[in-house]
């Protein structure tokens, strides 16, 4: 199913789209009193946008620095050029352990690298930890938002859910009563678990320390009762220095949530002692998109999901609609990079109203991405060959002022006296739109009359 | 002042009469304006469709049609800002192109930023709603965003503030896509019309009678789900407000 279709069943439940609507619009509002609130908000997004331009620039010169640092804090570090060699990697660690459970925090690029499938089919048991994606997990479905992931769930559906899997009692759907059934299935799990999975938010080159930011602390219980704590993250995620946090972090929360900084912004830097701590820096093809000149800012990211919560067409889709582990304005400009053929519909899933580039905290140009990728994707074959014979026609028309008169004026014609040709099911415009009242002369047969 | 009045192919061959109000609006303020009659599009719908490259022959038409004049205006945001980012063409024609890329105007913003225009006669008795179109504002910036934490100010808004009689009516997501976007509006059917249907939801709760924009193409949009849904708005380009007596 392409975004198109899945967005017209999404349409289909009318109040349910309203409060999916509402509830993200919510958010954005939240992010919004939080940003005015400080007064030199637009100097902290610019900074943090160059900081990530250095970053990118000087990529590979950041990953060694960090690698060196980290591995002289005794943390292991691994490269993984793709998925495949990522999730093999984790594998691998847990082969070595002998370990068949893990848990988890919330690693967006885990659901990237299909890392639960892979280990679920290798005999390993995985259990996310966040709340929202253990909710997901239950239900059998993969996160719909990057930062709320069962955003599109209701809490009386959370209580059938949880009724089935915990054993909260029928009927039930108080937030508190849910949390608490979570937070004792979770908490039996983070004791009994040897190894710990967490994502990054932020790697410092300076240092080899890493920070995982979450509102629950289910990295750190996962990882401070673990012996083995494996850390993945994409190879964008380098700050050079520590100080450059201080930008990040305040922009993060307020971004996501509108909070002032997560719960927990926790900092891991090497070891204890008798525990083993694993870094997998993960490629999965930002090297190719950091080739791309036009797309090579998406790379800025830092997975705060603002775009998403104001993309008007995201609040009105739902996040599944993208296929895509990330969703919304800033998966769309990603997900082509990973495979331009799944991935060539989520582009022209986008009015280009420009509100997700005004929202981003690292200023990523994402509307004028989606335009860019929607050249590079028709250039590329990628566009389904009715719409090119249309564009053809339609370009041909408008090229030639004498034809384009005489078709303005047949369709006009049409309109006014056979205007079932075009008002019919055939044309998804009328589905619930009139078409405009056709005028007698166009304003260039008007001017011709009284201007000249 | 030699002003070249630029009319979208839709308004040409739809809204005649917001091409007529906006040269009443242009040669009120004195300017000499000319209507190239060879022109058609701007060739948006195809470059916003994935095949830019399709837009060669509309450009040198563009380019053709449009490069004597010290100025280009048009009442829509939307094929401005298409022009001034994309109207390209090849060797010696490039200097005129470079020329219009730098001298085209959208009507509202040419009104206020270049004829400084203070004073209209218009008088306009109603509750208006403005639907402030994405490339005319985030584009343009023809008025604040509300995603920026920067001052608020608004051309559009600002001209319709000196029109006699007008009630302006404050919005409650003031913003916000109304999801016309082009092909957009077929290619994603269900997510266009029902961003149109929230669009006008918040002008009928706010006590919109008559609710107007620079941009006809996402009014075309929103008077489509108005006149289907037969609600009790109507809808005008911001032009033929500011020409209303």
């Amino acid at each position: 199913m392409n975004h198109s279709q899945a967005a017209d069943k999404f349409n289909k439940d009318f109040d349910r789209t309203s409060w999916h609507d509402e509830t993200l619009w919510w958010v954005r509002q939240k992010r919004d009193r939080a940003a005015f609130a400080i007064p030199e908000w637009e100097d902290l997004r610019n900074t943090a946008s160059q900081i990530k331009h250095n970053v990118l620039s000087n990529l590979d010169t950041y990953l060694m620095e960090f690698e060196k640092n980290a591995k002289a804090n005794g943390v292991t570090v691994h490269w993984a050029a793709d998925a495949h060699e990522h999730n093999e990697i984790v594998l691998s660690i847990l082969r070595e352990q002998g370990i068949q459970q893990i848990v988890k925090s919330k690693s967006m690029l885990t659901e990237e690298c299909h890392l639960n499938p892979f280990l679920a089919e290798n005999g390993v048991e995985v259990i996310d930890t966040d709340l929202g994606e253990r909710i997901v997990q239950l239900a059998d479905e993969p996160p719909s938002h990057i930062v709320m992931p069962c955003i599109h769930w209701k809490k009386e559906e959370i209580g059938v859910l949880f009724h089935k899997h915990l054993g909260t009692p029928e009927g039930c759907a108080d937030p508190s009563t849910l949390t608490l059934a979570a937070r004792e299935h979770l908490r039996e799990k983070f004791l009994t678990r040897r190894v710990a999975l967490t994502g990054v938010n932020f790697a410092v080159a300076e240092t080899g320390e890493f920070v995982v930011c979450t509102n629950e602390g289910n990295a750190d219980m996962g990882t401070h009762l673990a012996d083995v704590h494996i850390a993945c993250m994409g190879i964008e995620k380098i700050v050079p220095k520590r100080k450059h946090l201080g930008v990040f972090l305040r922009l993060l929360a307020r971004s996501a949530t509108g909070q002032p900084i997560t719960t927990y912004s926790s900092h891991f830097a090497k070891p204890r002692e008798g525990q083993q701590m694993h870094i997998i820096l993960v490629d999965n093809g930002r090297s190719r998109q950091l080739g791309r000149e036009e797309f090579r800012n998406s790379l800025k990211c830092i997975r705060c999901g603002a775009c998403m919560n104001t993309c008007p067409v995201y609040r009105r889709s739902g996040g599944h609609s993208y296929h895509n582990a990330v969703a919304g304005p800033i998966g769309s400009i990603l997900a082509p990079n990973l495979d331009m053929t799944k991935n060539a519909d989520l582009p022209f899933a986008s009015t280009l109203c420009g509100s997700c580039s005004n929202v981003c905290p690292v200023k990523i140009n994402i509307h004028e991405q989606l335009y860019s990728w929607r050249q590079v994707l028709t250039k590329s074959g990628h566009s389904p060959t009715a719409k090119t014979i249309g564009m053809k026609a339609m370009a041909a028309v408008l090229s030639s002022p004498s034809v384009y008169r005489f078709s303005g004026k047949i369709g006009r014609l049409t309109l006014s006296n056979t205007p079932f040709v075009v008002n019919n099911s055939l044309n998804p415009w009328y589905k619930q739109r009139e078409m405009p009242e056709p005028p007698k002369e166009s304003f260039g047969e008007w001017y011709k009359k009284n201007r000249k | 002042m030699k002003v070249g009045l630029f009319i979208p192919c839709y308004v040409d061959q739809f809204y005649p009469k917001v091409g007529i109000a906006t040269l009443q609006l242009l040669e009120r303020f004195g300017c000499e304006v000319g209507y190239p009659a060879n022109q058609t599009c701007c060739g948006q719908p195809m470059a916003n469709s994935g095949y830019e490259h399709l837009t060669h022959d509309c450009n040198r038409l563009f380019v053709q049609n449009f490069a004597d004049f010290d100025y280009i205006v048009g009442p829509s945001g939307s094929c401005v800002l298409h022009i001034k980012e994309h109207l390209h063409t090849e060797g010696e024609e490039e200097a005129k192109a470079t020329h219009i890329r730098q001298r085209v105007y959208e009507l509202t913003e040419f009104l206020t930023d270049v004829l400084k225009v203070e004073n209209l006669s218009a008088h306009f008795p109603y509750r208006v709603g403005l639907h402030q179109s994405c490339h005319g504002q985030r584009g343009l910036h023809l008025s604040q965003m509300s995603e920026l934490v920067a001052p608020a100010f608004s051309k559009p808004e600002k001209l319709l503030r000196m029109v006699d009689g007008i009630e302006l009516v404050e919005l409650t997501r003031r913003d916000e896509c109304c999801g016309f976007g082009g092909t957009f509006c077929v290619a994603e059917e269900a997510v266009s019309a029902r961003m149109g249907v929230d669009r006008i939801d918040d002008h009928v709760k706010n006590g919109t009678q008559v609710l107007t924009g620079g941009d006809m193409s996402c009014l075309m949009h929103l008077e489509g789900i108005i006149r289907r849904r037969e609600l009790p708005i109507k809808v005008m380009h911001i032009a033929e407000i500011l020409t209303a007596n």
